[in-house]
């Protein structure tokens, strides 16, 4: 069909309108990038909108990499992900196979209360003074554990479980397969693209989890990436930065860019590749309300 | 007589129809229930927990070592010390304005995008488009603080640069009071839009191809379509997701407010939920701070219902 001049219009300001709002989405990650290789001084005195770096160094990087507190962080935010990753998964499966049976006796009761949980809760400080009571403030299982399960996300889970068919699972249990049996050989088998949209986004709430390391860690060789971060970004702590005499006062700056890189771009990098796993589960959240 | 010795008789009776029935069951998804075992404790331990420490919005002090029960009983004494106190309207207005704003400003914001990207016919474009607006979502909220912070730096931060272009004066943002609501909206849509997008992106690919059809050989141009066909089409998603966050306009997103605020923007930046931080867990007034969550936790709630009941009226869209 041919378009009027109209159209042309209407689909030329559509695309420059789109341009621009990918420009608004990638400038600031650019600028951030283009300062951290910047020189410190060129910098300092820098008024651009650096879309070019000013300079070239890369001295930032390499104290952001032998900063031993990133390291750590790095590595205990690897552990919350990885084990509060399986851990929920794990639970939100038990709960999304037990639910999604129709002919369990308490279905329904059981049901009304764990959605009640979504809409209410106890708040910040009960819960605080819960986990404090548990023994579990301080160690590594606060951040694990009363986080389990996400209502929300078994929800969905059990959405999907339900779509199986019954008569898989009968049969099964004709062939005398118990339930374990027939949730990790036939259910989460059948299962895979949601356990791998339910994997990325419990993944990222870890990864991004910085309320709970707040209220619940003290000791330093807990902290996770994120709470490292906030020292250095936000509480602009030279002591975290890891940026001794030897490496000035100047550097500080590209210090706080490079660390945004450094736990920004992994993230960035793969994210593409598995963009349509993310879309596919905001989508089913979105069904599922 | 007769009736006398018949009733207790048919009363056990059903007593032990529903006790076999009850064994039967148990045997019969015994692996069920024991699968449901850690997640039946699990939410009775952490969700229900503490809404079973929500007492203590009653009682004068909490101690850890007496527990729960052994608080001094005030009555409501803590919810009037909080309506009679300074804070009171300050972060209930705080909250109700961010809200407010965010509404007005964030949420058309992704239905635009979604609208936009719609319209475009190259696929490769879209999906361009797609990938790198939905990139800010994935940075966390730690590090658009961090990035806010370094860009409002007075020397030399991206924000002054900017205004120094226009010959102002440079501004510490994050410590200005009228700044803290624009640079918390703008940067919650510079981070959020794109992602949020693709709900309404999806109910617009619902939209059957042959409503478009019929209009175009009605003469209707692509703005007639947009006007009579899209957006009619979309409305339901619309309002599902409108009714979602009016239910949630006295919730804020605690984490980014708090690592936003700094003491001189209080005034406007201090919200229900970072106040019971810092009185609760920073001050260790327990039980006051207690009694605020439980006020915040029981309007959210019924603003819920309401919501969803209107909706039920005006459109037929119910969340449950």
């Amino acid at each position: 069909m041919k378009r009027s001049a109209g159209e042309y219009l209407f689909d030329g300001f559509n695309v420059l309108l789109l341009c621009c709002i990918m420009a608004i989405s990638i400038y600031p990650l650019l600028y951030v990038f283009n300062s951290s290789i910047s020189d410190p001084d060129a910098l300092m005195r820098s008024r651009s909108l650096m879309l070019l770096p000013e300079g070239f160094q890369l001295e930032a990087y390499k104290v952001v990499f032998q900063n031993p507190k990133i390291y750590t962080g790095y590595l205990n935010t690897l552990f919350y992900v990885i084990v509060g990753t399986l851990v929920n998964l794990l639970m939100t499966s038990l709960a999304a196979y037990g639910l999604s049976r129709m002919d369990l006796y308490g279905r329904k009761t059981l049901m009304k209360l764990i959605t009640f949980t979504m809409f209410f809760g106890g708040g910040m400080i009960p819960t605080f003074l819960l986990v404090q009571n548990l023994g579990l403030v301080d160690t590594r299982w606060a951040i694990i554990i009363p986080g389990a399960i996400s209502t929300f996300y078994f929800l969905i889970m059990k959405t999907s479980f339900e779509s199986i068919p019954e008569s898989l699972i009968e049969s099964a249990k004709l062939d005398g397969a118990n339930d374990f049996l027939i949730l990790f050989r036939i259910v989460l088998p059948l299962s895979k693209s949601i356990l791998a949209v339910m994997t990325l986004y419990y993944a990222v709430d870890h990864w991004n989890d910085f309320v709970g390391p707040m209220l619940y860690l003290r000791s330093q060789d807990l902290y996770p990436i994120q709470i490292i971060m906030r020292d250095i970004l936000i509480s602009s702590s030279t002591e975290s930065m890891g940026a001794g005499a030897d490496t000035g006062f100047a550097i500080g700056e590209n210090i706080k860019y490079a660390t945004i890189i450094i736990s920004t771009l992994p993230i960035m990098l793969v994210y593409p590749f598995i963009q349509k796993y993310f879309v596919q589960g905001a989508l089913i959240g979105a069904v599922k309300q | 007589m007769e009736l006398k010795h018949q009733l207790p008789a048919e009363h056990t009776r059903r007593k032990t129809g529903k006790l076999f029935f009850l064994k039967k069951e148990l045997l019969r998804n015994k692996y069920v229930y024991l699968m449901l075992i850690p997640v039946v404790a699990y939410y009775l331990i952490f969700s229900y927990g503490p809404m079973y420490g929500l007492v203590m919005a009653f009682q004068k002090s909490y101690s850890p070592i007496k527990g729960i029960w052994a608080g001094e009983w005030i009555g409501l004494d803590n919810f009037k010390m909080f309506f009679d106190s300074y804070y009171f309207w300050r972060i209930i207005k705080n909250t109700l304005i961010l809200s407010f704003y965010s509404i007005l400003f964030g949420f058309p914001a992704p239905i635009i995008l979604a609208l936009l990207l719609h319209e475009v016919r190259k696929k490769w474009f879209r999906s361009t488009v797609q990938t790198v607006s939905y990139m800010p979502h994935f940075i966390s909220v730690v590090v658009v603080v961090g990035m806010l912070k370094t860009f409002s730096a007075l020397d030399g931060g991206l924000f002054n640069v900017v205004r120094s272009f226009f010959d102002m004066q440079p501004v510490m943002f994050l410590a200005e009071k009228d700044m803290f609501r624009p640079l918390y909206i703008l940067s919650n849509i510079w981070q959020g839009a794109g992602w949020a997008s693709i709900i309404f992106l999806a109910a617009l690919s619902g939209i059957d191809p042959q409503l478009y059809e019929a209009s175009k050989i009605d003469g209707a141009g692509r703005w007639k379509q947009l006007l009579h066909v899209t957006l009619p089409g979309i409305m339901p998603t619309v309002v599902v997701m409108l009714i979602l966050r009016l239910g949630a306009v006295m919730n804020s997103d605690f984490q980014k407010i708090l690592l936003m605020q700094t003491a001189p923007t209080y005034e406007t930046s201090d919200v229900i939920s970072t106040f019971v931080y810092r009185s609760g867990i920073l001050e260790g007034n327990y039980t006051y701070s207690t009694a605020i969550g439980l006020i915040n936790g029981v309007i959210n709630f019924s603003l819920l219902l309401m919501a969803n009941s209107i909706s039920k009226k005006v459109n037929s869209t119910s969340l449950w």
